[in-house]
């Protein structure tokens, strides 16, 4: 067992007398980061379990000689962190070299404790854990210890398990930047690798980066054991991300980097062209930004449906969809605006089930609208992606699509199983 | 290649230009810097320069007081606020200002792709600044400038010729400029057949960014394909998905900034043309394919050449951009005014072009530029042309093979052949050393080389470096730059600090991109004086 330590070493000492207390207080380029490791992400993995919930299975994976992982994934990032603030950092990235001092605070032990000091960090150390027996209540009231620290950022390793119990206390408080350290990775909080996480942090502390929203989504392990992927949307928090730094100065948006708003926009003049449709609204943000502009308060996570500026059902099941397909005059078009899942790429099969191959077929592909930022596709580096569970619907989405990415701007990207 | 010796001054900590100092391809370089203040903060109220003696009675008697013509309103309440100074130090401050910058004529500059960095000759100044040339006034009567019109005339046809096209303006002053005149000529046909509803222009991200941003300057709606990751290319179902009844056209780079050239270009060009659109294709980057590729042939319907560019007028800020837009007989109605016209014998203006979008520049365009691309092409001639193209592919082809033995570097699209430029990729080095593109490039600014074109957003390559290496470009400039690049690339490796910390040499450390606060830059003296009130 861990004790408290924080006001051990003159770092922690000096975060808990600080004057004025908050975070907006003393020298503004002093920035607070709370670290969660999740010690046991990921452990399932490389030892094929394909997760790694639930006590059992980490029983399991330990028996099978697994290695937690997570914590070295966390020191990369942290060595990268604390040398910023030294030469040969990642300072190199930032104009003048400046590079905010961070105060950093954790959990006891594998949650983060023995990792900071590694890399130098003196932290304020939070909480008690069980050594060697962590659970997601632990990743949870670590969350919201470190929230009423007052972290300006959430660091956490692990994968889609650790980021929902993270979203389960602060929910979208505070930033977050996921390192990822999990066997399933399907939540959009994540940076692809520790140094990119590094980097993340380094340019949100410096006040270089957006923020925006990314979804946070779990797949069912017993049925990802059994073959079946079944993503479901828990939420959504918001990670920084790194905007291109000259964008906007030549491009062909003069205005910087679209913005949802101007994907809304975008996504209405869509709807414009086609005034009578029937209008099926897939869930997020963007989606909802879209709702928005048009007054309409869409349901975040649920598919709604809008005919002529009116929402007419919300939240509504693939069954219900069908229904309301069958029933509608035959004159009149059914259209569906859909977003990307962000730093994964699923348009369908990731978190909108609802959307099923009887519905994609019965819009049709012309029919499908996908709205997404700009950003959002370039974090992607690559094809939006399909898994419907239906081969024939999946090859029938694939091949090159239209994307609405502003008010006048669309691009079109390519779309693969 | 350059390896670090671990008894050089590098290995034992040494300040990092002691360690290039050791290395055999140092040039010495060091910039030159003043605390140089602007003729603003320099003036001396009450300084004063030629003294201009007062206007002569008779001259006064002849034409009365100038300034009463002036209706009050326009007259100003107090002078200008200009700076006061000595025409001495006015001189003095120019050269120092001059000895504080790094231009095509102080060193090797092939780094700088999609500019077509290459010499202009001397001699083409001097022509251009013949007094016949420079006194021209704008609004002489024809029949007292058939020379410079012949000049003009002379240049069209080549462009035509170049271009397999039939028209050309010489309104534009650049590259964006011709790209705009061809989206609004894009936007006037359509309108003149009324089909206004065709309000979508297709582009891809492998073309110059003047494309989508003159496009919805225009008033299009802009939709970018982008480059199949393994061939590069666009392709035909990519296509396929942004063409519609609406849209007006397609508006792309041809070869791409990548120097890949688009093998399907003449099918895209049927597409769009079956579609009801019309084709422009930037020819921005025709240095690599001049006489071997007529835009015409590929079915584009107009094209816009950058004079300062390929045909030498000159590019890098020692010089005003020309741009030249040609097409096609179906477009010649829609062209700027005026065009040149020869009847057999006298050369003529024509302003007289019943669709024309009317004037995108004042009177005749950039005339000087256009003397001095014409003394250009004259000099080198069709085969000179030929063989100049052949000089940059060699030069890039050499420069590819060479710059992918440098440690952490890569090509994109390896398998394709390169034209006049390749966009390679520091992405290695930065996930192995920390070290990126932009890093990287402020170092090679220590070695008295100019720094590199990283990319055009979107930056689709990651930690980009775009060099050209143009007909002009020597063997051993080649060598000087790839040596440059292995020399930081082993710094990276084994003292990243020493790149991550460059330029060492330069005067100004390291520029801060505020992108997101441009009002905030002070361009103007009115400006700086808003945003420094206490001066």
């Amino acid at each position: 067992m861990s004790e408290r330590s924080g006001g051990a070493g003159p770092t922690a000492g000096a975060a808990s007398t600080e004057p004025g207390g908050g975070p907006d207080a003393g020298v503004a380029t002093r920035r607070r980061i709370g670290l969660i490791v999740n010690p046991l992400a990921g452990i399932g993995g490389r030892v094929g379990l394909k997760g790694s919930d639930g006590a059992e299975t980490v029983a399991l994976a330990l028996a099978l000689g697994a290695v937690p992982m997570a914590g070295a994934r966390a020191a990369e990032t942290l060595r990268l962190l604390a040398e910023g603030a030294a030469p040969g950092g990642l300072r190199g990235h930032l104009p003048g070299g400046h590079s905010p001092e961070i105060d950093l605070a954790t959990y006891p032990g594998e949650m983060g404790e023995v990792v900071a000091r590694e890399a130098g960090f003196v932290p304020t150390v939070l909480g008690s854990i069980q050594t060697g027996a962590t659970t997601g209540a632990d990743t949870r009231q670590a969350a919201e210890d470190l929230l009423s620290w007052g972290a300006d950022l959430l660091l956490f390793a692990g994968g889609d398990g650790t980021a929902r119990d993270v979203f389960a206390a602060v929910g979208g408080r505070v930033p977050v930047v996921g390192i990822p350290a999990g066997v399933k990775i399907h939540s959009g909080v994540f940076a692809v690798n520790p140094r990119r996480a590094a980097e993340l942090v380094t340019e949100f502390l410096a006040g270089r980066a957006g923020l925006e929203d990314r979804e946070v989504m779990d797949i069912d392990e017993d049925l990802f054991r059994a073959g079946i992927v079944s993503a479901r949307l828990f939420g959504y928090m918001r990670m920084p991300y790194r905007r291109a730094l000259v964008q906007g100065a030549k491009s062909g948006n003069p205005g910087g980097p679209s913005t949802l708003r101007d994907v809304a926009f975008g996504v209405l003049a869509e709807m414009d062209r086609d005034p009578g449709a029937y209008w099926i609204l897939g869930p997020g943000t963007t989606v909802k930004a879209v709702a928005h502009e048009l007054g309409i308060e869409k349901t975040l996570l649920g598919v709604d449906l809008l005919h002529r500026g009116r929402l007419v059902a919300v939240d509504v099941n693939e069954a219900q969809l069908l229904a309301f397909l069958a029933r509608k005059p035959e004159s009149v078009r059914a259209r569906l605006v859909v977003t990307v899942i962000g730093g994964q790429g699923y348009l369908f099969g990731r978190g909108n089930q609802q959307l099923s191959p009887a519905v994609i077929r019965a819009v049709g592909r012309e029919g499908v609208v996908v709205a997404a930022t700009l950003d959002k596709l370039h974090a992607l580096g690559g094809p939006l992606l399909v898994d419907t569970g239906d081969a024939e619907c999946d090859a029938y989405l694939s091949g090159h699509i239209k994307v609405v990415t502003g008010e006048v701007d669309r691009v079109v990207w390519r779309v693969t199983a | 290649m350059t390896t670090i010796d671990p008894k050089s001054p590098a290995a034992e900590g040494a300040p990092a230009d002691r360690y290039l100092e050791y290395s055999a391809i140092d040039t010495g370089y060091r910039a030159v810097r003043w605390h140089e203040k602007t003729l603003y903060e320099q003036s001396r109220p009450g300084s004063t320069n030629a003294i201009l003696p007062a206007v002569e009675k008779g001259i006064v008697d002849a034409v009365g007081d100038v300034v009463a013509a002036l209706p009050a309103a326009a007259r100003r309440a107090r002078p200008p606020e200009m700076p006061e100074l000595s025409e001495p130090e006015i001189l003095r401050h120019y050269i120092r200002c001059s000895q504080m910058t790094y231009g095509y004529d102080s060193g090797n500059s092939m780094g700088l792709g999609t500019c077509t960095m290459k010499y202009s000759p001397r001699i083409n100044e001097q022509l251009a600044a013949l007094p016949e040339v420079k006194a021209l006034h704008p609004l002489q009567p024809e029949e007292t400038i058939q020379g410079i019109l012949e000049i003009m005339y002379g240049m069209r046809n080549w462009l035509c010729e170049l271009a397999g096209m039939d028209e050309v303006t010489f309104q534009p002053r650049g590259g964006g400029h011709g790209a705009f005149t061809d989206a609004c000529m894009i936007r006037a046909y359509h309108h003149a057949r009324g089909e206004d509803f065709r309000d979508e222009i297709i582009t891809c991200a492998v073309s110059h960014p003047c494309n989508p941003a003159t496009a919805s300057a225009a008033g299009f709606k802009v939709i970018s394909l982008y480059p199949d990751e393994v061939t590069g290319e666009l392709g035909i179902d990519a296509l396929r998905a942004a063409i519609s009844d609406r849209t007006a056209g397609i508006m792309m780079t041809a070869p791409y900034d990548t120097g890949v050239f688009d093998s399907q270009i003449a099918e895209y060009a049927r597409l769009v043309h079956e579609a009801g659109g019309v084709v422009s294709l930037d020819q921005a980057n025709f240095n690599g394919v001049m006489t071997r590729m007529r835009a015409g042939d590929l079915g584009a319907d107009m094209v816009h050449f950058n004079l300062h560019k390929t045909f030498s007028t000159p590019h890098g800020s020692y010089g005003p951009g020309a741009g030249a837009v040609a097409v096609k007989k179906a477009f010649r109605d829609f062209l700027p005014v005026p065009v040149v016209e020869f009847d057999g014998s006298r050369y003529h203006l024509n302003s007289d072009l019943s669709n024309s979008i009317g004037k995108v520049g004042t009177f005749m365009g950039m005339v000087p530029n256009v003397v001095k691309a014409y003394a250009w092409v004259l000099a080198m001639g069709a085969e000179g042309l030929r063989e100049a193209s052949e000089w940059a592919v060699i030069n890039n082809n050499y420069l590819i093979k060479k710059l992918l033995e440098v440690r952490g570097l890569d090509i994109s699209w390896p398998n394709r052949r390169k034209l006049q430029e390749a966009r390679f990729s520091l992405a290695k080095l930065h996930d192995e050393t920390g070290v990126g593109t932009l890093d990287f490039n402020y170092r090679l600014a220590d070695f008295g080389v100019q720094t590199y074109f990283e990319s055009h957003v979107p930056r689709i390559v990651p930690e980009p470096v775009t060099p050209e290496p143009t007909e002009s470009i020597s063997k051993e400039d080649v060598d000087q730059f790839v040596a440059a690049f292995h020399h930081i690339s082993a710094e990276a490796y084994s003292n990243p600090e020493i790149v991550l910390t460059a330029p060492h040499r330069s005067i100004v450390h390291r520029e801060i991109h505020d992108y997101e606060n441009l009002t905030q830059v002070p361009f103007t003296w009115r400006v700086w004086k808003r945003t420094h009130p206490d001066g």
